[in-house]
This record gives C-alpha cells, sequence and structure tokens, in this order.
C-alpha cells in the first residue's frame, strides 16, 4: 500500500467513529444545549445567571466534585489490591471471584437501591452503621458499581507486566512494599489513570445512585439536569449545567490525558498466561484480607441480600419467583422475552461499540513524529470519553428533538436503543484497548518493519494479536454496559418490548408483592447474565502462542 | 584444583542438593555448587540446561523443592529475595523505564544519603565508562549501554554475591567480547563474588574463575577454565566443550602426540589440537570454510571421526599433513555423566 | 365477571368501528374545543406516546390493530413529566400521533405549549371536575397515605387519619413520602398539602419533617425499601402510595394496609391527539378505544388506577379494600400549571 494510501486510511478509520459520535451524541446533545441559549427568536444567557447565583448549583457542584473523586480514590485504594490478587495469582475460585466483581456493575440502580437500601435502613442488617441517606452509602454504591473497573482495567496490564521488573529491584534490597511503590506502581500508572479517569467519570455522571441512597437530599450536577430538564422543563438552567459539566469533565480528562501522557513508557509486556504465581498467604495477606473484605461486604452482602429476598414471596422461602418468571406475563412480556431483547440488544450494541472502539483505539495508539499530530491524536481519545461525562438526559431529549425529521427519522426506531447503549459503552471499549496498544514496545514495530514487513504486516503480526488480548475484556464490558444500560434506554424504550432493566424499573413500580418477587428475581437473572457474560469474554481471549 | 564441592570453609556461596521442579518438570536435580569469596563462577551450558533455573533460585525468585542455600553456612531458604543481599543482572537488563539512569542505578542505595548517592552513581558510572550518563532516559540507551547500566545498578549496593543471567547475549558478538572483558574486569576490580550464567564458552573462560557445566538439571563438572579443556569429567562436557573426536592413546601418537593417557582414558581432539605441520601426518579434507580469524578445514581421521584445523589460508589440495599438539584428556565411556570431578 | 366482559367487548366493537367509521370521515361533531376540523391526517401506522406505566393486555392491542387496519407503535419515554416534556420539545416534528399519560399535574403545560390538538371523546366520563382541554379523561386515582394496619395493632396506635395527625408527636419517625422533584405520587402529595394548607403549606412540611418524616426518591424505595406493611418490610408503617395499595396487600380475606382517605390527592391520566400528527383519524380512533369498555375494565388490573367510565366493573379486591376518597383534596389544573415549577423550587430549598 502507498504512503498515501495508508495515510488515507487512517483517516478513515478515524472518520467513521467520529462521525458516528457526532451524530449520535454531539449534535443531539448540543442542539438540546444550545435549546437553552436559544430561546426560538433570540440568544440569551440567562441561564448561567440563573444557575450560578444560586447556592444550590454550587452546592451541587461541590457535591458531584467530592463524590466522584473520593470514590475514584477509594476505588484505586480497594481494587488495586483486588487487581492484584484476581490477576497476578492463582487460586481455586479465581475466576468465578473476577466475574463476581462485575455484576455490579451492569445493576441498574433501581436493583442497587433496593439491594443497598434494605441492608441500610434502620431495621436493615447493616443498619447499625446509620449510613442510610448519607453521603457514604452514596459513596458506597459508587464503589460498588465501578470497584470493577478498577480490578479489570489494572488487573489485565498487570498481569502482563514482565515480572523480571520487580525482581530486578527485589535483587537490589527494595521491600515488597518499596518495590510496589517505585516500580509496579509507576509501571502501572497509565492503566490506573485510564481507571481513575473511567471512575471519576462514571461516578460524576451517576443520576441513580445519588437520587435513590442520598434520598434526594444531595443533588450533583447530574441530577440537577436530570430534574431542570425531566421536571421543569427549564431548558436555559439544565443548558448552562451541562456547560459546566462538560467543561469538569474536559478538564478532569484532560489532565487524566496529561499525566498519561507522561507516565506512558514503553513497557515490556508479555502474555499473562505464565507468570501468575500461587496465592501465598505470608506474602500477600494483605491484598487478601482487602478483597476479602470488599469481596464480602461491599459486593456480596448486597448481592447475597438480593438473592436471598429474590427467594422470598409474602414472607415465605420459596422458589415460586423464579418459576414465575417464565411463566408469568407483565405488560404483554414475560421476563424472558425481555432477556431477549436485551441479549439481541446489547449484541447490536457490542457489534457496535467494539467496531468503532477497535478504530479508533487503533487510531489513537499511531505515533506520528509531529507534535501536531499526537496533540490531535490525544484530542480523539479524549472526545471519545466525553459521553460518560454527559448527562443521559441531555443525550435522551437531544435525541428526541434531533433524530425525528429526515434525513434521520429514527423516532420510533428500535435501533436507536443499541446505538444509544453503543454510544455508552464505547469510551470503555476505546479505554480498554487503548493502553495495551499503547505499551507495545516502538522497538518492535521498528524490529518487525526492518525484518521486512510492510506496514500492513507489522500492524498484523504486531499490533493484531496484542489488540486481541485486550479485546475479550473490551466486549465484555461492553456487553455488560449494554445490558445494564437504563438511563438513556429508558427515554426510547418501547413499552411492548422493554429491556430487563427497564422491565425490572416497571416492575419495582407496582404494588403487590408478586410484582415485588418477579422484579426481584429478574435482577438476579440480570446479575447471572452479567457474571457469565464476563466469565466468557474472560474465556475468549485467545490462548497465548507467541512468547516474546 | 581439580576438586570441587562442599569441602572448602564456609565462606561465600554455597548451593547444596538443590532441586527445583515446576510442576512435574524438573528445573534442576541435585545440584551442588560452590562460590567462594570474591570468585565468579560461570554456569555455562545449552538453553533449557538448567543454569538460569539455579541463578534464580540462589537469588530466592525460585523456591527450591529441596536442598539447602546457604551464605557463610547459614541457610537462606527462609530470607526473601530482597534481604538477600545479592544483586542480579538480567537479560534484558530489567532498567526501570520510569526512572532517569542515575535513579535506576540509586535504586538499591535507599538508605544512603541523597549526596553519597549521587556520589556512588557517579563512581559506577565511571566504571562502566559512562561518565555523565546519570540524567538521560532509559529509551535513550543502546543496548550495551543498558547492560553496563544494569551492571552498574547492581554493583552499587556492594551485593555480597552478584548474580548474571546470561547479561550479554541479546548484544552483538563484537560487542559481547569486548563488554565481557569489561564485565571481568569490573568484577576483579571491586572483588565481586558472583555466578555469571551463559551459554557462550568464550564468556565462560572470559569472565569466570571456575566453570559450572550443566546439562539437563544436572551438574556436570565445575572446574577451572583450564582444567575443565585439558581434563573434561566426562564425554559429554567434552562435547559440550567442543570436542568431536575422542582418539585412544595408540592413534594419537601415530598423529604426532608425545603424551600419555591412563586406563580409561581417550583424548578429545577438538578446533585447536590439530596445527598443520608440513612433517605431519597426511589427513583428507572433507570441508573447509572462512571464519573471522582463519580457514577452518575439517579433516577426517583414519578412524572416520572428523576434526577441525586452523588454517591462514585456503588449501588447494585434497589432504593436508597435519600434527596432533594437545587434547582433552577424557573418559573413554561415552556415558559417564554425572560426575562431579 | 366474564360474561360481562363478553358483553363489553362488543360494545367496545361497537363504539371503534362507529369512531373509525369508513377512513377520513369526519368522526362526529364531538370535536371537542370548538375546533373546525378540515380534513383529518390518516396513515396506516399509528404511534401512540404512553407513560412508562402504561400496559394493557395484548388482545386488546392486537384487536385495536385488527379492527382500524393500523400498525400500532407504543413508545414510553418516561413518567408523566417527561412525556409532556418531550411532547414540548418535539412540537415541530411531533414523536407520535396520539398521547396517553398526561396527568392533571402536567395538563397546563401541553396545553401551554401548544402540543395537543383538540379532541375530546364522547364516549368520555361526563364529570366536569375531571375535564382538560384538548384532554379526554382515561382513568384516574388517588394519592394518599397508606398506613400497615399489623404494625399500628401490634403498637397499640390508633392509626392517624389527617394531614394534621401526621405531625403528631406519637407518629414521630413513621413517615415515609417520595419527593415531589423527583416523583409522581410526591408531586401529588406536594400539591394536595398546597390544597389543604393553602398560604401555610410550607410550614406544614417544615412540621412533618420535625417529626421525623423520610424523604426518598421514589415510589419503589419509599414502598417496598421503608415501608413495613409491603413485601420489602422495611421499617416505617406510613408511606405515600395510591388508595389502591391495599388492594394488593391481602391476606387471609382482608387487606393488612388500608389508604387514609383524608389525605388524597386525586390524579386523573388524559389521552389527547397531538399537534401535527400523521393520524388523527387513528389518533381519536385509540382515545374511543381506551374508553372502550373492555379497555376501561382491564386498567385496574394493568395500570392500577381506576377506570373513569362509571359503572365499570372493578375487581372483587378493589370493591373490598381499594375504596377512592370521597373528598379528595382538590386544586385547580390553573393553579397547579401555575405554580407547580416554582412549588417544587420552593419545597426543594426548604425540606431536602
Amino acid at each position: 500500500m502507498s504512503r498515501l494510501g495508508w495515510r488515507a486510511g487512517w483517516a478513515l478509520a478515524a472518520a467513521i467513529p467520529a462521525a458516528f459520535l457526532v451524530v449520535f451524541f454531539a449534535w443531539p446533545a448540543a442542539t438540546l444545549v444550545a435549546r437553552g441559549f436559544h430561546d426560538g427568536t433570540t440568544w440569551t444567557l440567562e441561564g448561567f445567571t440563573a444557575v450560578f447565583e444560586s447556592r444550590r448549583t454550587w452546592r451541587a457542584v461541590g457535591f458531584t466534585l467530592w463524590s466522584a473523586t473520593t470514590s475514584t480514590l477509594f476505588c484505586l485504594a480497594l481494587g488495586l489490591p483486588g487487581a492484584y490478587l484476581l490477576f497476578r495469582t492463582r487460586f481455586r475460585g479465581r475466576d468465578t471471584l473476577r466475574a463476581l466483581v462485575t455484576i455490579p456493575f451492569v445493576l441498574p440502580t433501581v436493583v442497587v437501591g433496593v439491594a443497598f437500601g434494605s441492608l441500610l435502613r434502620t431495621d436493615g442488617l447493616l443498619g447499625w452503621l446509620g449510613l442510610s441517606g448519607t453521603p457514604v452509602a452514596i459513596l458506597a454504591a459508587m464503589v460498588f458499581f465501578n470497584y470493577s473497573v478498577v480490578v479489570r482495567t489494572v488487573g489485565t496490564f498487570w498481569a502482563r507486566l514482565d515480572p523480571r521488573l520487580t525482581q530486578a529491584a527485589a535483587t537490589l534490597g527494595a521491600s515488597p512494599w518499596r518495590v510496589f511503590r517505585s516500580v509496579t506502581l509507576p509501571a502501572l500508572a497509565p492503566a490506573i489513570l485510564s481507571a481513575a479517569a473511567l471512575v471519576f467519570l462514571f461516578s460524576a455522571s451517576s443520576y441513580g445512585i445519588v437520587m435513590v441512597l442520598g434520598q434526594t437530599r444531595y443533588s450533583t450536577i447530574e441530577t440537577e439536569i436530570w430534574f431542570l430538564t425531566t421536571q421543569l422543563l427549564d431548558l436555559p438552567s439544565a443548558a448552562a449545567l451541562s456547560i459546566t459539566q462538560l467543561v469538569i469533565v474536559t478538564l478532569a480528562l484532560w489532565l487524566s490525558g496529561r499525566a498519561q501522557h507522561r507516565m506512558t513508557r514503553a513497557l515490556r509486556l508479555q502474555p499473562d498466561v505464565a507468570e501468575v504465581t500461587p496465592l501465598r498467604m505470608s506474602m500477600d495477606w494483605g491484598s487478601v484480607l482487602v478483597t476479602l473484605l470488599v469481596a464480602v461486604v461491599l459486593l456480596g452482602l448486597p448481592l447475597a441480600n438480593l438473592l436471598w429476598r429474590s427467594l422470598h414471596l409474602s414472607g415465605r422461602l420459596t422458589p415460586d419467583n423464579f418459576v414465575r418468571l417464565g411463566t408469568q406475563e407483565i405488560f404483554g412480556a414475560t421476563v424472558w422475552g425481555a432477556l431477549r431483547t436485551s441479549l439481541q440488544t446489547a449484541l447490536a450494541a457490542t457489534a457496535i461499540a467494539v467496531t468503532l472502539g477497535v478504530l479508533v483505539a487503533l487510531v489513537a495508539s499511531r505515533r506520528p513524529r509531529r507534535g501536531g499530530a499526537r496533540a490531535a491524536l490525544s484530542t480523539l481519545e479524549s472526545l471519545f470519553l466525553l459521553p460518560l461525562g454527559v448527562s443521559a438526559v441531555t443525550v435522551g431529549f437531544g435525541y428526541l428533538i434531533t433524530l425525528n425529521r429526515p434525513p434521520l427519522d429514527l423516532r420510533s426506531s428500535l435501533i436507536l436503543i443499541p446505538i444509544a447503549q453503543a454510544v455508552v459503552a464505547l469510551p470503555l471499549v476505546v479505554r480498554t484497548l487503548l493502553p495495551t496498544l499503547r505499551a507495545i514496545e516502538p522497538r518492535q514495530l521498528e524490529a518487525a518493519a526492518t525484518l521486512g514487513s510492510a506496514p500492513l504486516q507489522v500492524f498484523r503480526r504486531v499490533e493484531l494479536p496484542h489488540l486481541r488480548r485486550g479485546l475479550g475484556l473490551a466486549i465484555g464490558f461492553a456487553f455488560a454496559t449494554s445490558l445494564g444500560e437504563f438511563g438513556a434506554t429508558s427515554f426510547l424504550a418501547r413499552p411492548d418490548n422493554p429491556t430487563l432493566p427497564v422491565l425490572i424499573f416497571r416492575l419495582f413500580g407496582r404494588p403487590g408483592a408478586e410484582s415485588y418477587g418477579l422484579a426481584l428475581a429478574a435482577s438476579v437473572v440480570l446479575a447471572l447474565l452479567a457474571g457469565v457474560t464476563m466469565a466468557l469474554a474472560e474465556r475468549l481471549r485467545p490462548k497465548e502462542v507467541t512468547s516474546w | 584444583m581439580v576438586t570441587v564441592g562442599g569441602k572448602a570453609g564456609p565462606a561465600g556461596l554455597e548451593v547444596v542438593d538443590a532441586t527445583v521442579h515446576y510442576g512435574s518438570d524438573v528445573g534442576i536435580e541435585d545440584v551442588t555448587v560452590e562460590v567462594r569469596p570474591g570468585e565468579v563462577v560461570g554456569l555455562l551450558g545449552p538453553s533449557g540446561c538448567g543454569k538460569s533455573t539455579l541463578l534464580r533460585a540462589i537469588a530466592g525468585l525460585e523456591p527450591l523443592t529441596s536442598g539447602r542455600i546457604l551464605w557463610d553456612g547459614s541457610d537462606l531458604s527462609a530470607v526473601p529475595v530482597h534481604r538477600r543481599g545479592f544483586g542480579m543482572v538480567f537479560q534484558d537488563g530489567q532498567l526501570f523505564s520510569t526512572m532517569t539512569v542515575g535513579r535506576n542505578i540509586a535504586y538499591g542505595l535507599a538508605g544512603m544519603p541523597r549526596a553519597a548517592q549521587e556520589e556512588r552513581v557517579a563512581e559506577m558510572l565511571e566504571l562502566i565508562g559512562l561518565t555523565g550518563y546519570a540524567g538521560r532516559r532509559t529509551t535513550e540507551l543502546s543496548g550495551g549501554e543498558a547492560q553496563r547500566i544494569a551492571l552498574a545498578r547492581s554493583l552499587a549496593p556492594r551485593p555480597r554475591a552478584l548474580l548474571l543471567d546470561e547479561p550479554l547475549s541479546a548484544l552483538d558478538t563484537t560487542l559481547r567480547r569486548r563488554l565481557a572483558q569489561d564485565l571481568a574486569r569490573i568484577l576483579r576490580e571491586t572483588g565481586t563474588t558472583a555466578a555469571y550464567v551463559t551459554h557462550d564458552h568464550q564468556e565462560a573462560y572470559t569472565v569466570a574463575d571456575r566453570v559450572a557445566i550443566l546439562d539437563a538439571g544436572r551438574l556436570l563438572q565445575v572446574a577451572e577454565p583450564e582444567t575443565l579443556r585439558a581434563r573434561p569429567a566426562s564425554r559429554r562436557v567434552a562435547d559440550f566443550l567442543g570436542f568431536s573426536a575422542y582418539v585412544p592413546a595408540d592413534e594419537a601418537r601415530e598423529l604426532g602426540w608425545d603424551g600419555d593417557l591412563g586406563p580409561g582414558e581417550m583424548l578429545g581432539l577438538g578446533p585447536a589440537s590439530l596445527q598443520l605441520d608440513s612433517s605431519g601426518v597426511e589427513l583428507p579434507v572433507v570441508e573447509q570454510s572462512l571464519t573471522v580469524d582463519d580457514i577452518a578445514i575439517t579433516v577426517e581421521l583414519p578412524d572416520g571421526q572428523r576434526v577441525r584445523v586452523s588454517s591462514p589460508s585456503k588449501v588447494e589440495e585434497s589432504s593436508v599433513r597435519v600434527r596432533l599438539r594437545g587434547g582433552a584428556i577424557t573418559p573413554a565411556g561415552p556415558g559417564g555423566d554425572d560426575t562431579r570431578g | 365477571m366474564r360474561t360481562t366482559l363478553k358483553v363489553l367487548a362488543a360494545g367496545a366493537l361497537a363504539v371503534s368501528l362507529v369512531a373509525c367509521g369508513s377512513g377520513t370521515d369526519e368522526p362526529g361533531p364531538d370535536a371537542g374545543g370548538g375546533a373546525t376540523d378540515g380534513a383529518l391526517t390518516e396513515s396506516d401506522t399509528l404511534t401512540v406516546l404512553t407513560h412508562s406505566s402504561f400496559a394493557l393486555p395484548d388482545e386488546l392491542k392486537k384487536k385495536f390493530e385488527e379492527e382500524t387496519g393500523y400498525t400500532v407503535t407504543y413508545t414510553a419515554p418516561g413518567d408523566a413529566g417527561a412525556l409532556v416534556n418531550q411532547l414540548v420539545l418535539t412540537k415541530d416534528s411531533p414523536l407520535g400521533d396520539v398521547v396517553y399519560g398526561v396527568d392533571n399535574t402536567f395538563a397546563s403545560r401541553a396545553n401551554d405549549a401548544g402540543v395537543l390538538s383538540p379532541y375530546e371523546s364522547e364516549a368520555g366520563s361526563p364529570d366536569e371536575s375531571l375535564a382538560a382541554a384538548n384532554l379526554t379523561p382515561i382513568n384516574l386515582g388517588d394519592v394518599c397515605i397508606n398506613a400497615d394496619k399489623e404494625w399500628f395493632a401490634e403498637h397499640d396506635l390508633e392509626i392517624p387519619a389527617t394531614l394534621d395527625d401526621l405531625t403528631k408527636p406519637e407518629y414521630r419517625d413513621l413517615l415515609v413520602v417520595s419527593s415531589p422533584a423527583s416523583s409522581s405520587p410526591g408531586l401529588s402529595f406536594l400539591i394536595a398539602t398546597i390544597g389543604a394548607k393553602g398560604e401555610g403549606w410550607l410550614d406544614y412540611w417544615r412540621a412533618l419533617d420535625d417529626n421525623g418524616l423520610l424523604v426518598v426518591s421514589g415510589w419503589t424505595e419509599a414502598y417496598y425499601t421503608e415501608f413495613s406493611g409491603a413485601d420489602g418490610e422495611g421499617p416505617r408503617p406510613l408511606v405515600l402510595s395510591y388508595s389502591t395499595s391495599p388492594a394488593f396487600t391481602v391476606q387471609d380475606g382482608g387487606s393488612t394496609t388500608e389508604a387514609l382517605l383524608d389525605t388524597c390527592f386525586r390524579q386523573v391520566e388524559y389521552a389527547g391527539v397531538i399537534t401535527g400528527a400523521q393520524n388523527e383519524v387513528g389518533a381519536r380512533a385509540f382515545i374511543d378505544f381506551l374508553l372502550s369498555p373492555e379497555v376501561q375494565a382491564a386498567i385496574p388490573e394493568n395500570m392500577y388506577m381506576y377506570p373513569v367510565v362509571a359503572d365499570t366493573p372493578l375487581p372483587e379486591e378493589w370493591e373490598r379494600f381499594a375504596p377512592l376518597s370521597d373528598h379528595p383534596i382538590s386544586v385547580s389544573q390553573e393553579e397547579i400549571g401555575a405554580n407547580r415549577d416554582q412549588w417544587i423550587k420552593d419545597w426543594t430549598a426548604a425540606i431536602s
């Protein structure tokens, strides 16, 4: 392929996902925000004055920053030992545990609300902690959700760090703690930053957790946008807040991108099968303790609570709820029907997100010589994370006012749901794949080239195998995200074809022991599905054959 | 100094009956070897022979299935890697890419005051001939530089022993030869006790005071290089060292040798055993090939075995006259492995 | 019950046949609001916009399609508030032809924005108190405080009856409600307190707050997590829910909960033709269909609301345990429309 043709290829690879993002994210969101500044005849900035004169806004901004930062720190502190344990050591039940920790990631907020709420309320198992309706409850749920993001993003990277690097440090007399601090941690920095940025965005834009577990006492920018948009239809104020949100998110991304850029060194990565060591309690007790605590208290209790409740009907222990899953019709659909819809939708969303994500990751991992081109690439990468930081209600409402006329009249089209989910899953895919590609030692690519490989072959024989290794995780994340997506989906839902989270939400909204039981049972099914998905995604990773 | 084994004093490093199993695979089996203070012992063997495993076991990176590792007579089994005080140089350096060259070298000096650290770094850089490199990034180094930095990093904290795991194998030959000499000088100058893993005889002879030959996880012989060359303990050792033909005493004398062999011994013939000599025995030339230093002529002995002879130039005739100058006195049996000196 | 349904079904058929007529015929002189309907639009598809609680048996939906020949698509983009907001936002290129689920707390916003075409089905209720411009009432329900009767019996405490009772010290820490800022019953209850307390409504809320009121984000959290009388078995015996909720807590022939009928606000849900509909004929037919005896009879079991058409048979449990309040607290739609946002803001500032 000629040099020009090669360039054109990359440009096209960048253009396709960019176009997708513009049409299905930027344009809708921008249009809605623009409505806030343009009242039909004139432009106005009254939203800004109104919003920023309100103390409530500043409280919301403050709480957003505080809760997202704190939750990120906790996720890292708890997630790093977990990443080590689940990806660097070997013990019975490890794979099950890996799948288990991902379950919370896909649970709809209403389910988390029920699971946490009944634990934390005054007479609940953890009621004595007095956490009901406190910021701690919100934080706990944020960590519950995002723990696996850290464990998986960092863990898969960690698994492939050359162990001899830390061995070298140990032979220089460094204690395990010093080795971790001075060698492992800096080497993991790109993955850690990547995970941190994701957790921060997820936390900062979480709506349901703050509403449900904060019992409406705490507001974040996101909840304010929802409130202003869905309740008051105060678009000017919502737009002002959306811009604020965008500024914060952009700032956070810029900071993390800069730090990541500074810290990403070409690392010698290696296949991750050979070097897991058996768990040694004498060395690993710290990680074991932390992870056990997280797995049992933070993840286990709410999930067990959910399971336990799902096995009850009108106070009796019975599998009846699960039996009725297949038989009882709710709103003309059964839970199995909804499950099928969910799977189909998630499959479509995953296909879209992974295809586009691979393109983005490949383009963003290029190493152009010119500084300008490098800067453009890092901007491109950050742009694809924006959907995580922008309110689902902004995007959802934006869809309704932009995609409702030719040439793109998708008003009641079912395709909009997987597209909306793909927009949310795309950033995760990109973030999962990029560190892997970035970490390829440039000399390897050069070596391949000097060995006579044309660029296409270098790409196929060196980069693709790397990419494939991250792909299992990317697919798993994309699928799980789509499966659990509720925010944007709820705006586009079709009552006769609900996805499982939507159906669960509606079931929880009805009185009667049977609806409640069914909702719980359906939640358990969703949780199981998430677990199975992640376990399968793990298997999807090809067995290593090459060693280098 | 033909004897090896644990009879010498308790000082230095002792490996006693060390066995390492990976699952059902054997890494090393019943290896006993000793490194005396200030001595450099080369661990030589084909790839997969277990020499790296032995080194990693000494460092504490590989748990022993059975046996003991001792330092000055005390058992190290319970001592974790970072407390053993053994430096290690890896095949590919394993420099910390998140730190500068200076920080890499100073890594093992954590307890020292800053100024002392800098001084030591400068000293080490001078030792390895890379003065002024402290501020560089590790990604800017050539392969040879990186390995020398890795050596300096390991030496900086004055380890009680240094373990080198094929430190030069990733480099090109010329560089390897030169660096091997540098390494030998540095190790001697610093009086470092060291174990040096390599698969290259030349390198082993250059660097090591004594060389241990390993094959298939077992130690075949430990001896000084000259001893190894003169009296390999077994046919396998001799084979590995490059001896390609084995002749009994009478045959050797027919080729012009004037030495003596004991009962059950044969003379091993290597590349330097036969020399061109116009008054020697005439042997047919089978093959000629060009090397850096000479023309390697392969001749056939009367019994059909083949031996290399060094010649300054190509020969036109179909035979050459040679004289047998020396060889390795080798036990006659083709087996005879597991003979420890 | 079964025979009644059959008779009703026949009636429904008749109604819908009349309503749809034969294609583009004008639907009759009933097109309320006095709009002169020129040629109504029609197409072979019909898009129905509903709130997220919309549910009807498949047979009924299928029957409507068969009788009218339309391909019907349902979309449910959120609760009543979100639904109206989306209608307003998409005024120039509407999301559908007919909307169902606009309630009396949001009706005025829809009308102010002009997103509804004049049509009021004559099959509807003659009850003037339910009327709203351009909208046809379909069903109604009372949002009331519910009490866990067993809890009060166990604690030997009298069940409170009025809004004022709720601020009394003996009922301290017992009440949980959902927030007016994020839930539809929450907003209804807020309006109820305004209807009952007038200018002093905020003081009333402060008194509730001082008496240990718990505000949660939605009905689910209130009813299933905090309320003691539902399957979630929480700690609080008083919860904001619906007057029909006691029909779902029946055990051994009696309900374990009851609605406090002096605390109710009446929520009415409407259907209307969306301005700019591609299928106005179908939209009108759908509204008539919602009023057909069959659909009306299906509403209690499917949407937990009372049918608007008088004399529609109710499920047995409803007759016994889920009466409507005979004196709901009422606030006019105009007043709600004019003040709703301010009330919510004031409430939010004072309470949360």
